[in-house]
Parts: structure tokens; sequence; C-alpha cells
């Protein structure tokens, strides 16, 4: 399903005159369909960055990272064109972080229900059904459904975050720490849904800090800086 | 399953000045000046090249002077391009060597410009509904009841009272303005709309309407749309790809997050790190 191979990243700062960081280099890992991989490592070892390139919103430096999309093949995101990169963020895979990033003024059940309309072309109605259930499991209570989640709390937009990213059952998706603020039941509750994704065909890479979460869904581990990958979990 | 382009360009330059043979390879980023050194000319665009697809929503960002709102005019035929071609769909005519006439047609039929300045893209002291009218009249309408039909339906679309179809934006606030040439803009049910700078001196909250409505026709018409802007929160909300631009060149072309998050050009860094 994807492939990493021998994957660099390098910040060129021109502004900084010219400072060269290497965030990471040689990172070479890959997971089959429905395989969910854990990333960790210190804070600064390049663990979202991995996950930036891979969604394409940083450019990779060197190597490779090749996904079969279902509508390209074999293609490898390090170097596709622009526009097939859209296609696939549009279609196939997901990417959600640590910080909900959405667009102001828009209610928090739109913002979950907007991939099911523009992603699945499911109509409004049924998407805003459907949006209204999950964040109902994640415990948001119905009266928030139209307010918009800037001013919602921490683990609020975190789990609105969530309830947008799964909702819509990507092929691939990238996970940037997005239980970082929840406490024990919001994550009991994640942990259900990323299994209940990975049980649909969802292959995932994630970096977490909970234990609980690494232990119950992942299958392997990818240690950074050690760059070996280890099998854990189960 | 691969869309084809609504529009692409294929080294587009505009000189102002006499210019000479080696005007375009004395100027632009490398050169800090898009003055000719030869003839003293001014490359307001170098070689630009680019693709549109549809329902796509395409931003380029630049200071002032970068050209980027010589290109939309190149783009929308308000100016007439030095060198270069343009295709619409997937014709091999390059439309730049077609007539005005046919020109005209192409932008009345295809085309729609939002102008920063409501008095370029208004009649200030024509009704609101006369200025939609003008428009379709150009694109051929010629029945005045579906015309005033049409143009209560996108008053009402844009936000403004239809109440006040009679009156001239003359009467209006800035907000409003944008509002109506927004309307006239998107009466002809163009494929390619081009927003110059269309929220730059509206305060806050009536720059926030105004995007949030482009947002919302953007995605129910699925119109390609070109967004010109120096503001960079601009560019993040509407956009998924953009240039940017400098001294009439494309320095760095990416997906929007990508330029945003990870800018390779030095020009882009410094850009982005300048953001309030």
């Amino acid at each position: 399903m994807l492939r990493v191979e021998n994957l660099s990243k390098t910040f060129n700062i021109h502004i900084l005159d010219n400072k060269v960081i290497n965030a990471f280099c040689d990172v070479s890992f890959h997971l089959k369909r429905g395989e969910f991989l854990g990333l960790s490592g210190p804070s600064g070892s390049g663990k979202s960055t991995i996950l930036k390139c891979i969604y394409r919103a940083y450019l990779s430096s060197g190597g490779n990272i090749w996904f079969d999309s279902a509508e390209y093949g074999k293609l490898n995101i390090a170097t596709a064109p622009n526009h097939a990169i859209l296609n696939i963020r549009r279609r196939e895979v997901g990417y959600v972080s640590q910080f909900l990033k959405v667009i102001p003024r828009v209610p928090a059940i739109d913002i979950v229900a907007e991939p099911l309309v523009t992603k699945s072309r499911l109509s409004l109605d049924k998407a805003r059904t459907r949006a209204g259930e999950l964040l109902e499991r994640l415990d948001i209570p119905p009266y928030l459904f139209d307010a918009y989640p800037c001013s919602f709390s921490g683990g609020e937009q975190q789990r609105v975050n969530i309830a947008r990213a799964v909702i819509w059952t990507p092929r691939l998706l990238l996970l940037d720490e997005p239980t970082a603020s929840l406490d024990k039941d919001s994550i009991a509750v994640v942990t259900d849904l990323l299994k209940e994704l990975k049980y649909e065909g969802t292959t995932m890479i994630g970096i977490f800090h909970d234990r609980i979460i690494i232990d119950s869904v992942t299958d392997k581990k990818y240690e950074m800086n050690q760059g070996v990958t280890v099998h854990a979990a189960q | 399953m691969m869309s084809l382009p609504v529009m692409k360009a294929e080294g587009l330059t505009k000189i102002y000045g006499i210019g000479c043979p080696v005007c375009r390879e004395s100027t632009g980023p490398g050169y800090e000046t898009n003055i000719c050194r030869e003839c003293g000319a001014v490359v307001a665009c170098g070689d630009i090249s680019f693709e549109l697809y549809p329902d796509e929503v395409l931003g380029i960002v630049g200071e002032s002077g970068s050209g980027k709102s010589t290109l939309v005019k190149l783009l929308y035929f308000d100016s007439e391009a030095t060198h270069g071609a343009i295709y619409i769909n997937d014709s091999a005519d390059n439309v730049l060597s077609l007539s005005p006439f046919q020109k005209r047609r192409i932008r009345n039929s295809r085309m729609g410009m939002v102008y920063q300045n409501p008095h370029y893209g208004l009649r200030m002291e024509v009704t609101s509904g006369g200025n939609i009218s003008e428009r379709l009249i150009m694109a051929g309408w010629r029945n005045i009841a579906a015309m005033r039909a049409r143009a209560s339906y996108l008053l009402r679309k844009t936000e403004i009272p239809v109440l006040r179809i009679d009156e001239p934006p003359a009467n209006f606030s800035g907000g409003e303005q944008q509002r109506v040439q927004i309307s006239k803009a998107l009466s002809n049910n163009p494929s390619i709309l081009f927003l110059d700078e269309v929220t730059t001196g509206l305060d806050l909250s009536v720059q926030a309407r105004v995007l949030d409505l482009i947002r919302a026709l953007q995605s129910n018409l699925h119109l390609s749309v070109i967004v010109v802007s120096h503001d960079l929160g601009v560019i993040r909300l509407l956009t998924t790809r953009t240039m940017v631009m400098k001294y009439g060149r494309v320095v760095e072309s990416g997906l929007t997050d990508q330029i945003l998050e990870d800018p390779q050009h030095h020009y882009t860094q410094l850009l982005v790190s300048s953001q309030l």
C-alpha cells in the first residue's frame, strides 16, 4: 500500500544565510493494506516531517514514497504532479494534526460533515446526520453542533478534528498526535474508531504519546534515529 | 481519469516600452529588477506558463509591482500580451491570435472578472440591475424580464437586498459594491472567474463575508478561479495551488499548504516569515 524508500528531508533556509537543517535521512518502511505503523522518537527527531512529506505539505529532498492509488496505480508522492496529489488528497489520503485548522465561521457539524459531501458525494442532510452521530460518540454535546469550533476547548477541538478525519474512511490516514490533549474516556472512543477504520481497510501511520493507543492499534513501530522497524504490539 | 485544463498559458510576456532582444534575459529575480538594462523597457510579466484545471482555485501571490495584476489583465484580454499563448479548454488555437471580436466573445461567454476597485467593474451611476443586464446583453441575452429575473437571483445569491436592484452602486458601501461586482461577473455563468485583490481595503468583518461568499459560490458552481492577492490569509483560505511572483516572473509554484509550510525560494521564505 505504501513503501517509503530512503526518504530524506533537508530544509534550506535562505533567509538565515542558507542555513541547512537535516530533518532526517534514509528512512525506509513499508505498509500493507490495513496495517498501522506507529512512529516514535524524541521530539525534534523528524516524525511530523515524515508525515508532512507523505502528505506532500513538505517536499521530500531525496528518496521515494510509493503509494498504491486507486486512481493512478503506483504513484510516487515525492515527485507526482500537483493535481495528482490534490486528487489523491480529495479521494484517498487524509491527514489529521494536533491542532484543528479549519475554515473560520463554519459550524462544528458542517466541518465534520464536509468530507462526506465533497469526497463521498453524500447529500448534506445525510452527511450532517452521520456527523452528528459521530460527534455524539465523541461526547460533543448537540448544543455545540452549530457553534464555531474556534471557541471550543482544546480537547473538544481535537475531537472535532478526529471526527472530520475518520468520517470518510480514507485509504491512507496520517495522524500527527491528534490525541495529545484528550482524557482517558475520549482516548478509548478514539481507539475504537481507529480500530473500526483499520477493520474497513484504512492503512494508517500515526504519532502518539499515549501508550494505550500505541499498544492497542499499531502493528509496527518505526523508531526514529535508530532507523529500524521493530515488530511490536500483538 | 485525468481532467483537461480549462485554461493553459504558455510563455506569457508583457513588456511596457520599446523592448529589445535582451529584455527577457536581463530581467527577473536573478537580476533583482524588471527593467531592461539595454532599452529601459519594463518586463511586467516574463515567460509565464501554467495550467488551470476545472473546479480549481489557483492563487497568485506577490508584492506590489510583481506583475500579478498584469498577468490577470492579459488572461482577461484587458491588456495585450507581447508574446505567448493562451489556450481555452483543450482547443489547439491560441486565443491571443484571434480577432478582438472573437476575444470579446470568449470573454463574454466564458469569463468573469472582479477588480480590486469596483469603479473598474461597475458603472457607478447605472442601477445594479442595469449593470448586471449590461453584461447579459453582451453575452447575447435580449429578454428584459428574463434579465431582470437573473439580476434578482444574483443579487439574492450575493446577499444584496433585491429591493435595491434599481439603485446605483454609487449609493452602496464598499462591501456591497464588491458583491454587486461579483453578481455582474457571475451573470453569464462563466467557467473561469478572476478575482484581483477583491478584499483589499475592506474592513475585517466585510472581508470575511465577501470571502465566505466567494467560497460558497465556488463550491456550488464548480468554477475555476484565479485569485490574486498579497494577503497570505486570503490565499490560504481560498486556494489549493499557488504561484509566487517576483519581478515579473513566477519564482515558485506548488500546493498552497506546501508553499506556506515549506517554501523553497528565498523570496517566498521571506514572504511567509513576514506574516503577522
